[in-house]
């Protein structure tokens, strides 16, 4: 029995829910930057999985420009954390409540 | 013997996308950037069962390549101590398992409302010639668009990492 697309997206759900679960969970800047990664990857699976079973080569394109669009925020994201932490010596999301009322 | 290679990669992808966020051993970024590798591998080796040949390679260049170099570039540059054993919040966990059975649910829903595309054979193939074909005349516009956006971000990197002068 080869797998079919239900199979790529239940796979592609779980990670996203492991991507936002660590998103919610875990403290560190970066951590949570990782998870984000994450998710976007699980949504980049669904796509291919749905491009290959729909016979429809749009999808892999858009998975090309997520990934591409996604280089790019990880370096702008990692600049404005590498600010953060010069102005506060801290990656901790507890240390950063400024705007907290 | 796809099946099998099926189960192989979707366990390895989840089992090291768990070790990402929740290392019963490790807290150390470093760890989880590591294992982040291994999650963005075994996705590229999904990928391939796919057929998405040109995908998977370029998941492998520049998420496991140019991506996550640069995260541990980071870490190294922010000198992180380990994060201190202490557990989870008791609020975060109930919270982030509320989202997380929303989202089954949800995708649970949409399957439901919308029957899975499985009708025909799957045909296509992710080769670089076919992606190129697409991406240079239907999707001519956004690509060079992209280009712009890269630029845009390479600049803003620049000034946001620049030493302030005083």
């Amino acid at each position: 029995m080869t797998p079919g697309l239900e199979h790529y997206l239940v796979v592609s759900l779980l990670l996203f829910a492991l991507g936002l679960l660590g998103v919610i969970i875990r403290r560190n800047l970066l951590v949570i930057y990782m998870s984000v990664e994450m998710m976007l990857n699980a949504a980049n699976l669904a796509l291919v999985a749905f491009s290959r079973f729909n016979n429809n080569l749009n999808g892999q394109v858009m998975v090309f420009f997520i990934i591409t669009v996604a280089a790019a925020e990880v370096a702008v994201g990692l600049a404005l954390i590498v600010a953060l932490y010069r102005q506060r010596q801290s990656a901790h999301v507890e240390d950063l409540a400024t705007m907290k009322l | 013997m796809e099946a099998v290679f099926f189960y192989l990669f979707a366990a390895a992808t989840l089992l090291c996308g768990f070790l990402v966020i929740a290392n019963p051993v490790s807290r150390n970024p470093v760890t989880s950037a590591m294992f982040l590798v291994l999650t963005i591998v075994s996705l590229a080796g999904l990928f391939v069962l796919l057929h998405a040949f040109f995908l998977a390679a370029v998941q492998i260049l520049v998420y496991a390549g140019a991506v996550m170099v640069l995260f541990l570039f980071v870490i190294m540059l922010l000198d992180l101590q380990a994060e201190e054993r202490r557990s989870f919040k008791k609020l975060a966990l109930a919270g982030g398992g509320l989202a997380v059975v929303v989202i089954a649910l949800l995708a649970r829903a949409a399957v439901r409302e919308s029957p899975l595309g499985t009708a025909a054979p799957p045909m296509v193939e992710g080769s670089p010639r076919a992606l190129g074909k697409l991406l240079f005349t239907e999707y001519l516009l956004p690509f060079e668009i992209l280009s712009v956006l890269l630029l845009v971000a390479m600049v803003g990197v620049i000034l946001l990492s620049r030493k302030e002068a005083k």
